[in-house]
């Protein structure tokens, strides 16, 4: 139903002077679905997210939010948005009650309704018991948490997440995650960037993969799977006087492909243990070897030749 | 209005009640911000003028009035003193509210940056950001009107007109440095601001002796800042002193340097906030 299209872009570009950081991507996201964007840093994701938020007019191109043009409507959009930015916008010099009251206020809700959702949403943030603490000495994931909650205080129909866990340790990275999806297993709309390929195969229902502005690939995590990369993945580590002959020796063995990276070799292929018996068998005795399933990290690979992380 | 990418991008056609409440959201923000911190404020705010007024206009005015007070008009010193003073610290509060809290909220905090995400445009931060400057205008300007009558400084009735007079002076600086500060990345342009701007104008404006004692050639100088006209136009209503035209050419004058603040800082708040 064309109604359940909540956001849609065509041709969407951002410039900046010389450089375009957006050029020209073309997506749509329907009610209830869980949207990535996924692409190493200065891909464009964030500029894309910025003018979904409007907050950054687009160059050119069209984008509809919500049936309305965010040229023209603005702020009747945000008031339908929760926005989760990259980097810690709260008040550290407030308490953690009082960012939710401030931000509340933002939304033009009443004092009564502020409390009772804020009671609600330090729960689900487990934060509760730091309620009425200020924010500046809260850890990396608690503030995230908060904002978070924040961005959920206005009731949101979609909820932007600009690299959500960036700069967390991995435990705090899993209580965020554990928070998404229990939001995403409520029917919240989320969109999210990262360039984590764990946290969008967790998370998201579709995405794309952006490289340089544009969008290199789309769809579910699982078919971009199967479209850019082989069920299974040989990752093999040699001594250091191998690994340079290595990829000689193994031009012949049975694989979909080869990807020769600084520190091992992936050799993709339908089934890794093959493929190991096929290395071994040509006399190669690699330090370690790993057969593991194709992830995005796998698929970035194949469509850019560049790792995400890097 | 102008109407390019910029300028109408996002945040075009709010009816003006609309506006308005979006402007008085962000002034609630600065007042729980404010709760922090205004004990603090009330103390300076009256400890300062008493100081001042104690120090300058009774010590140092002892000494001036022996020399004869024709060219203040002859009034005392402290009679003299104490509006210029009025007018002054109200560039001051202006200076003070408005320089470090913008950067602040868009460079440090970043809370700017979380604003514009809900339904609040650039323009309402502003707005309400000028609101809360005016607010805290009011009541250091007040507050300095008491003391200035507890030290009976105060020679008419008129004074009641130079709180609102204060009050445009301060919004004369307060605007034009909030769309400055909000054009800067880092917080020394301030100090020089301060050390050429603010600090000149308190000593040369007219604060603590007539310009007339200026040299001539840079009299001119004087007449052209704000300052100047903030405390011509405090002094003559606390004076009692106040002339009709003179009157409104300081206002319209005080009025014209806040109307262009606010016209660019629109623009400056727009083009920092929706890059």
């Amino acid at each position: 139903m064309a109604d359940d299209v909540l956001i849609r872009a065509r041709g969407l570009t951002k410039r900046f002077g010389d450089f375009t950081a957006v050029d020209g991507i073309d997506f749509e996201l329907s009610r209830g679905e869980v949207f990535g964007f996924l692409g190493p840093n200065g891909a464009g994701k964030s500029s894309t997210m910025r003018m979904i938020g409007c907050v950054s007019p687009p160059s050119s191109g069209e984008l509809t939010i919500l049936g309305m043009d965010p040229a023209k409507d603005g702020p009747a959009i945000r008031a339908r948005l929760g926005v989760v930015p990259q980097e810690d916008t709260l008040d550290v010099e407030l308490t953690v009650r009082e960012n939710l009251l401030v931000y509340g206020r933002y939304f033009g809700l009443r004092r009564d309704v502020i409390a009772d959702r804020t009671a609600t949403l330090l729960d689900f943030v487990q934060l509760a018991e730091r309620a009425g603490d200020q924010v500046e000495p809260l850890s990396g994931g608690m503030k995230r948490r908060l904002t978070i909650a924040r961005s959920l205080i206005s009731e949101p129909e979609i909820l932007l997440l600009d690299e959500p866990t960036t700069g967390l340790d991995p435990q705090a990275r899993h209580v965020v995650w554990d928070r998404l999806y229990r939001l995403k297993q409520q029917g919240v709309t989320l969109v999210l960037t990262s360039h984590y390929m764990d946290e969008a195969e967790q998370l998201c229902d579709r995405l794309v993969v952006m490289d340089d502005g544009k969008i290199a690939a789309a769809g579910s995590p699982r078919e971009l799977i199967a479209r850019y990369s082989t069920p299974e993945v040989l990752e093999l580590r040699f001594s250091l006087d191998e690994q340079e002959q290595a990829p000689d020796k193994l031009a012949d063995v049975q694989a979909a492909r080869m990807e020769v990276l600084a520190d091992r070799i992936l050799l993709y292929a339908d089934d890794g243990d093959e493929a190991l018996a096929a290395v071994r068998s040509r006399g190669l005795q690699p330090a370690t070897s790993l057969v593991r399933r194709s992830t995005l990290e796998d698929v970035f690979l194949s469509l850019t030749g560049r790792r995400l992380e890097d | 209005m102008a109407r390019g990418p910029m300028a109408g991008g996002l945040a075009a056609g709010l009816p003006a009640s609309q506006s308005r409440v979006f402007a008085v959201r962000q002034l609630r923000f600065w007042l729980v911000n404010y709760r922090r911190t205004w004990k603090g404020s009330i103390y300076s705010s009256v400890l300062s003028p008493v100081l001042y007024l104690g120090a300058m206009g009774l010590g140092l005015g002892k000494l001036v009035n022996q020399h004869g007070t024709a060219s203040l008009g002859g009034v005392s010193y402290l009679a003299f003193l104490a509006p210029g003073l009025l007018a002054a610290g109200a560039m001051q509060t202006a200076m003070g509210e408005s320089a470090y809290p913008v950067l602040a909220s868009v460079k440090w905090l970043k809370t700017y940056q979380a604003a514009i995400a809900s339904p609040l445009r650039p323009v309402d931060l502003f707005r309400g950001h000028l609101l809360f400057s005016t607010l805290r205008l009011v009541m250091n300007s007040g507050v300095f009107l008491i003391v200035m009558a507890g030290f009976g400084a105060i020679r008419s009735p008129w004074a009641i007109a130079s709180l609102p007079a204060a009050v445009l002076t301060g919004l004369a600086f307060a605007a034009p440095i909030e769309a400055y500060a909000i054009t800067r990345e880092k917080d020394g342009s301030f100090a020089l601001l301060f050390r050429f701007g603010v600090i000149p104008l308190f000593l040369f404006s007219g604060t603590f002796f007539p310009v007339s004692q200026l040299p001539a050639a840079i009299r001119p100088l004087a007449y052209i800042t704000p300052l100047w006209h903030g405390v011509a136009l405090c002094r003559s209503l606390t004076l009692g002193t106040a002339q009709l035209l003179p009157s409104i050419g300081h206002a319209c004058y005080l009025l014209a340097v806040a109307a262009v603040g606010v016209y660019v800082g629109n623009l400056t708040y727009r083009r920092r906030l929706y890059a």
